[in-house]
């Protein structure tokens, strides 16, 4: 069977070990986790964890009932069965000497990101972005040299209702 | 009235009492003292075993031979990580029991305490939850989630950690609550429109099958399967820990399937057209090869939890649900859904099942030398098959499986997912404990009974007259057998040629200590010990190198048996 990415959104219990339980579910049982993002909702005791995962129907199948038996564990939505808005943000420490740094600005400003930070020799740009495009972004700066980079991993929600 | 305000400790004692708590198995130490010392105001008996794993592997007995939750306790760091094995054993087994552990005092946790280990860290993937109670306020509910959790669903063990300052500390109690859990909702109930699918296929199967396993006996459902048997005629196969769900001496009756499965249960899975799989897991043990599992067969599965069903093997008619509820609805669907205009002609299969019963049935030849399996058909015989067994690992285990054949359900308690040699003896003072009348009798190797061994001194304290009969071939039998079979016999490390004098060591603990070493004392040994009041090992020196068949050799497809 394919392997295939999938957006997970997983509420839990805001609860001490409740991360640890998740993580350690999915090492245990040997499931990928390509990214993962945590954060509080605007419901007190819960939060929201964003995880991408590859995996193939099977697999993606018992992932989600794992997930499902943890008790902590509110609902888990496989966001890419249906219609979603995705984004990631990533902060990206550029090599930007006087030779390539109005380039550089130029493709910053061609993808509508932001420079929020710059130096003699570096420019640090903040992305909002969908992975693709993110990804497109990345490889054409490579060749001017990424320092450092740092990303949020996936958020995503359901379109609509 | 202001309201009552208690101590954590006794806020434990209140719970435990109204959960109905009577019997605890546990070992004292520094950070649970204050637990013990409340313990000793109420009137919960408290059997103080010889290593914390005894006392879950007690506990977890007590569990499978009342059907009620088992509880013990263990102090902080070793003793609580000595608990490890016998929390993953009823894990695995998904047995209820509640583990109390004491832990350091919140204002040290972290930083390395004398005695502190991070207990709640180490069993996350071996308990079905747990929690670490760090507000005293929390512990009430804490407690009463854990029985809950516990018993519920699809059981399992509950670990509940206990700072010492927090036993100490005060809180309103407010007894008995409804406990709500909002992320926490098995489904019992089954979906009646596939149960009545599943109706259509049973009156219309040619060759059906019941494949039956612990969950059937867990929900309390053995009465509505054999109803269902009995009623279709449809020939019944049981896995290790579903064994006692249908009558074992029942014409039905197929024996158990995989990898030392009888020969007819595995041919009946492979040709079967219908397989109703009721609290199964499929188990590899049990599978064999799964592209060639039941090939024939639509298969039907009923288990209350949803991460079992797709899981090793695809089926047909998924049903989640209590084994109980779901079958005891399907017979009664059966009784009122009229079958097809010509039922189908299952006279074949009846003499299929026949023939595999009579060519290939479960033998040994009792010559000089005692056989193994001669020891477990005469105490099965000696005892009218009502004892309750309990087993260590290995050979020993699969002989007691085959060759005592269990008529009811908590019958037969054996570590089955985990295989957990040194399970039998504190298994067997837990049932002992759960049922102070009935026979209790450990099936031991002679490597696994030294696992655990320190538990005859529990036994003998508590008067508990539990039977143990070591079959000794002064081998690891099991593993020895895979080494006679596909390592050329290179006998690396199995060999047990310093055994204790299991007589004396008996003698030693206070307990009753009797050997046969030839067939002819077989009977008089098993006779006089069983009839002994008192804790009593016997001894029989058996066949070494005697293998358990027939055997599926792993990886294998399970019509693939060696059958000498
Ligand atoms: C705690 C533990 N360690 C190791 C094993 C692996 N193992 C399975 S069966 C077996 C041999 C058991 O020997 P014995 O108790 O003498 O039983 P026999 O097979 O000889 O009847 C071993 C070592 C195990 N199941 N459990
Ligand atoms: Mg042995």
């Amino acid at each position: 069977m394919s392997e295939k990415r999938h957006i997970l959104s997983i509420q839990v219990d805001n609860e001490p070990g409740v991360l640890s339980r998740i993580v350690g579910l999915f090492s245990g049982r040997g499931y990928n986790i390509d990214s993962l993002n945590v954060a509080a909702t605007n419901e007190p005791h819960i939060s929201r964890i964003t995880m991408v995962t590859t995996a193939d129907t099977a697999i993606m199948e018992q992932i989600k009932k794992q997930l499902h038996k943890l008790i902590n564990v509110a609902t888990v939505h496989d966001l890419t069965e249906s219609d979603y808005v995705q984004r990631e943000l990533a902060l990206i420490k550029i090599h930007a000497k006087m030779d390539n740094r109005s380039e550089l600005i130029n493709i910053v400003n061609i993808f509508r990101y932001k420079i929020v930070d710059v130096g003699p020799d570096h420019v640090t740009i903040q992305a909002t972005a969908t992975e693709d495009k993110l990804k497109a972004f990345i490889e054409l700066v490579t060749p001017m040299g990424i320092k450092e980079i740092v990303r949020t991993g996936s958020i995503a929600l359901y379109r609509g209702n | 009235m202001s309201a009552k305000e208690l101590t954590g400790t006794q806020i434990l004692m209140k719970v435990l009492k109204e959960e109905g708590v009577d019997t605890i198995f546990g070992y004292p130490g520094g950070a649970v003292i204050d637990i013990y010392d409340e313990l000793a105001n109420t009137d919960i008996k408290h059997l103080l075993v010889r290593h914390e794993q005894g006392a879950v592997h007690a506990a977890d007995g007590f569990a499978r031979a009342s059907g009620r939750t088992g509880v013990c306790f263990a102090t902080s760091g070793p003793g609580a990580t000595n608990t490890v094995t016998g929390i993953a054993t009823a894990y695995l087994d998904s047995i209820p029991i509640v583990i109390i552990t004491g832990q350091v005092p919140t204002q040290l946790i972290g930083n390395d305490a004398f005695q502190e280990v991070d207990i709640v860290g180490i069993t996350r993937p071996c308990t079905k939850h747990n929690y670490l109670v760090k507000d005293i306020n929390s512990l009430e509910r804490i407690l009463r989630e854990a029985f809950f959790l516990a018993r519920t669903g699809r059981p399992g063990p509950i670990l509940v950690d206990i700072p010492k300052n927090i036993q100490t500390m005060k809180a309103t109690f407010n007894g008995p609550q409804e406990i709500v859990l909002k992320t926490y909702k098995p489904t019992y109930k089954p979906n009646v429109k596939q149960l009545s699918k599943v109706a259509g296929l049973i009156k219309n199967a040619k060759r059906p099958l019941i494949f039956s396993g612990g969950g059937a006996v867990l929900s309390g459902g053995s009465e509505a399967l054999t109803k269902l048997a009995k009623t279709m005629n449809i020939p019944v196969t049981s896995t290790l820990m579903g064994l006692g769900g249908f009558p074992g001496t029942d014409d039905l009756w197929l024996g158990m399937p995989g990898m030392h499965g009888t020969f007819r249960a595995n041919m009946a899975i492979s040709q079967c057209d219908l397989m109703l799989a009721i609290g199964v897991r499929f188990d590899d043990r049990v599978t064999g090869r799964t592209d060639d599992f039941a090939p024939n067969a639509t298969i039907v599965q009923i288990d209350i939890d949803p991460t079992s069903i797709h899981k090793n093997i695809e089926v047909a008619v998924p049903i989640v649900g209590d084994c109980k509820i779901a079958v005891e609805k399907l017979n009664e669907l059966l009784a009122k859904e009229e079958g097809p205009e010509e039922a189908p002609d299952r006279s074949e299969w009846a003499n299929k099942i026949k023939t595999w019963k009579e060519t290939c049935p479960l033998a040994y030849d009792q010559k000089d030398i005692i056989k193994p399996q001669y020891v477990v058909d005469t105490f099965f015989k000696m005892t009218k098959g009502e004892a309750i067994v309990t087993t260590e690992v290995g050979q020993n285990q699969m002989w007691a499986a085959q060759y005592y054949h269990f008529n009811r359900p908590n019958q037969f308690i054996t570590s089955g997912g985990l295989g957990t040699m040194g399970f039998g003896l504190p298994a067997a003072i837990g049932a002992q404990m759960a049922c102070p009348d009935a026979l209790v009798v450990d099936v031991a190797g002679d490597g696994s009974i030294q696992m655990n061994i320190q538990e005859m001194a529990t036994a003998v304290q508590y008067n508990l007259p539990i039977k143990i009969i070591i079959l000794n071939n002064r081998y690891l039998g099991m593993v020895r057998q895979w080494q006679d079979l596909f390592f050329d016999k290179r006998y690396s490390s199995t060999t047990l040629d310093h055994n204790p004098d299991f007589v004396k060591l008996a003698e030693a603990f206070g307990a009753k200590g009797l050997r046969a070493t030839k067939p002819e004392e077989v009977e008089s040994v098993l006779k006089e010990g069983l009839e002994y009041k008192g804790t009593v090992i016997m001894e029989f020196v058996v066949d070494r190198e005697e293998n358990v068949y027939p055997m599926v050799p792993a990886g294998k497809a399970i019509t693939d048996m060696l059958l000498v």
